[in-house]
């Protein structure tokens, strides 16, 4: 295979799992702090949709990434409110929040502008455009290091850049600051948080509020970024979902969840090319059995003959303070 | 209070015989949606054009999952409209068990034949179209690999693809085809982001024309073919006016017309099955004012002599559907 070729899926990986690795991210706040939250893919479809809606009108990419935020945020809101403070059950608020962004993203599109639940295409400042970094070009005829820094890292849009700096930042905030340590314990034993005059439910709405603002971030960059160019009903199909599984197969870590954003992503790249794996493999591999391969993958870190994927201890239990 | 309820029940019952009275038609969509800029907007602009002639009325349905079919169907029938068009071949199931419960109301479905008395089933020659797509592609290709790219797996979609990869051989010998499917579920009708990852993945390989036969899907492949600079083939509906300049042509599938007869027809509709091909026009391909400059006069000669050919049987283009077998591509 060629150095050109790979590096093309490569840098479809990286748009593929971008999205992935933000909703992963955010589930990884969410989850960390105690608050399971299958409503993903419900929080991208409302800022995907609220992101080109805004775009489209306005004109304006960074005003639609405030709007897909702002959207996300209202949800995450809903979902702190009946799973925080009402101490509802999570998955059942997470259920509602899917239905309810797939319902009136098409409603308020249609009667926004009448083109039956989409949005219109955007284009110019309407959508993130790809940036070259410094250097790409001069460097681009060095052997090896040029295509790499060209066509893989350099050309993806301020997104994709966004959400590879927030692992180490994750990483950072987690391990290393009193927010991350206390946000990570009221996960563990919010008994413990509360003893030592923390409140459990102000972190725990604030991380939520975190997961809002980076599925925020991924709807926007399925919806507006290149080579998206609007919204349509349902556009997130299932990604949420394969974020979620990719949040366990890293055990709830965030370089982890890198990898294997990376790794779904990848499969993902690879799926919808099956003539260059048929090239290099000499066999035929079938698309719908990679599409599959996160899911199952997943099954079997949960079966736990990779390891031990753990969550943590007090997720899914609503916290009640003892009297 | 008890009253009350009893007049309210009575005024209903009322109402919906009043309604069951006027024998409006209906069209049903499909789950690609009513402004999906191809199959479905072509179904709604077939009605709206019966509509804006006659001064009538008609009645729709966007269904929201595989669920809502036979529900679906059934209410309409029970509200009295006559005739009920289905736009999409995933009405077949629901259809052939609802329609014997109305033996008095005329059900049309496209894309998919219905054995029933009372059911007109209207199905396109998908691969003569697609063969004139294809062929054009070739044409109008200068690296000789053109793409296909289809919405969910299925039989129907394959036949596109067949058609188009026979076309743009016989146009072309040494023509490489590239072709991909969306996905395997409905939802492969609507993800545009990965129609775009597709044909970026197919530029990548080389191709410079790209055919989307793919619903809403089609609208990320169109968008980025515009973007990277490349041809697309719309499908369906005429979507050259999508990315004026930037877009081939559209393979045309008439399902305005398909619509648009069963609905003058009314209740007189005339049962049964109907093939509409390259010689009724029910498919063919768009020529209007945002491609006149992509199509040379050398290209459009020999697509309307391949046309001629096929209309008289010269040439035979191989349906998928026929045999689910592909001589000119290997899925």
């Amino acid at each position: 295979m060629e150095l050109i070729t790979i590096l093309d899926i490569l840098d479809s990986t990286v748009r593929s799992a971008t999205p992935l690795l933000l909703a992963c991210l955010a589930g990884l706040y969410s989850e960390r702090a105690g608050i399971f939250d299958i409503g993903l893919e419900g929080k991208m479809l409302a800022a995907a949709f609220g992101a080109a809606a805004v775009a489209a009108i306005t004109g304006d990419v960074w005003i639609g990434l405030c709007a897909g935020i702002a959207a996300s945020l209202i949800l995450s809101a809903i979902h702190g409110l009946a799973s925080i403070t009402f101490r509802g059950n999570q998955l059942i608020s997470g259920v509602a929040i899917n239905f309810f962004a797939a319902g009136m993203t098409v409603v308020i599109a249609q009667s926004l502008f009448g083109q039956g639940g989409r949005t219109p295409q955007l284009s110019g400042d309407g959508r993130f455009g790809p940036i070259t970094l410094p250097f790409a070009e001069t460097l681009r005829d060095v052997p090896i290091i040029g295509p790499i820094y060209y066509e893989l890292i350099s050309g993806h849009t301020i997104l994709v850049y966004i959400a590879m700096l927030c692992v180490p930042f994750t990483w950072w905030l987690l391990s290393s600051t009193r927010f991350g340590l206390r946000l990570r314990a009221v996960g563990e034993n919010p008994a413990a948080v509360d003893t030592a005059g923390v409140s459990v439910v102000g972190l725990r709405f604030a991380a939520v509020a975190i997961c809002g603002v980076l599925c925020g971030i991924a709807g926007a960059q399925l919806a507006t970024a290149e080579p998206a160019a609007g919204f349509v009903k349902e556009m997130t199909a299932g990604r949420g979902f394969i974020a979620l599984a990719a949040l366990i197969f890293a055990k709830w870590r965030p370089w982890y969840a890198l990898l294997s954003c990376l790794l779904f992503g990848l499969l993902q790249a690879i799926a919808i090319r099956p003539d260059q794996i048929e090239a290099v493999f000499g066999f035929q591999v079938q698309a719908q059995f990679l599409d599959a391969l996160p899911y199952i993958l997943t099954v079997i870190i949960l079966a736990g003959f990779v390891g031990k994927a753990i969550p943590p201890r007090a997720g899914g239990e609503p916290y009640v303070k003892e009297r | 209070m008890k009253k009350t309820a009893q007049k309210l029940v009575m005024g209903l019952a009322l109402a919906l015989t009043t309604t069951a009275a006027m024998a409006d038609p209906a069209v049903l969509y499909d789950l690609g949606g009513k402004f999906d800029k191809s199959f479905n907007e072509s179904a709604y602009v077939g009605a709206k054009r019966w509509a804006d002639e006659t001064g009538k009325k008609f009645a729709e349905v966007e269904i929201q999952s595989d669920a809502q079919r036979e529900q679906a169907i059934r209410r309409f029938a029970e509200a009295g409209h006559n005739p009920i068009v289905m736009a999409g071949f995933a009405w077949a199931t629901p259809l052939a068990e609802v329609a014997k419960d109305y033996p008095d109301t005329k059900f049309s479905i496209i894309d998919m034949v219905v054995d029933a008395p009372n059911v007109k089933s209207t199905v396109f020659a998908a691969e003569q179209g697609s063969y004139l797509a294809g062929m054009l592609a070739a044409l109008a290709s200068k690296s000789g690999s053109v793409g296909f790219i289809g919405g969910m797996d299925i039989p129907l979609i394959r036949t596109f693809a067949c058609g188009y990869a026979q076309g743009a051989l016989d146009a072309k010998s040494d023509a490489k085809v590239v072709s991909n499917m969306t996905g395997t579920t409905p939802a492969a009708w609507n993800d545009p982001v990965k129609g775009s990852e597709l044909t970026l993945a197919q530029i990548s390989q080389g191709v410079d024309v790209v055919f989307a036969a793919a619903g809403a899907t089609g609208v990320g492949v169109l968008q980025t073919a515009a973007d990277k600079n490349i041809l697309s083939i719309g499908v369906d509906a005429n979507q050259n006016y999508l990315h004026p300049g930037k877009v081939l042509t559209s393979m045309l599938k008439r399902v305005d017309n398909a619509v648009y007869n069963s609905f003058k027809a009314g209740a007189e509709l005339k049962t049964g099955f109907t093939l509409m091909d390259l010689s009724n026009e029910g498919v063919g391909y768009a020529l209007d004012e945002h491609n006149k400059a992509l199509i040379t006069d050398d290209m459009k000669a020999k697509v309307d002599a391949a046309k001629a050919k096929i209309i008289s049987g010269e040439i035979k283009v191989h349906n998928y559907s026929s045999d689910e077998n592909c001589p000119s591509y290997k899925f």
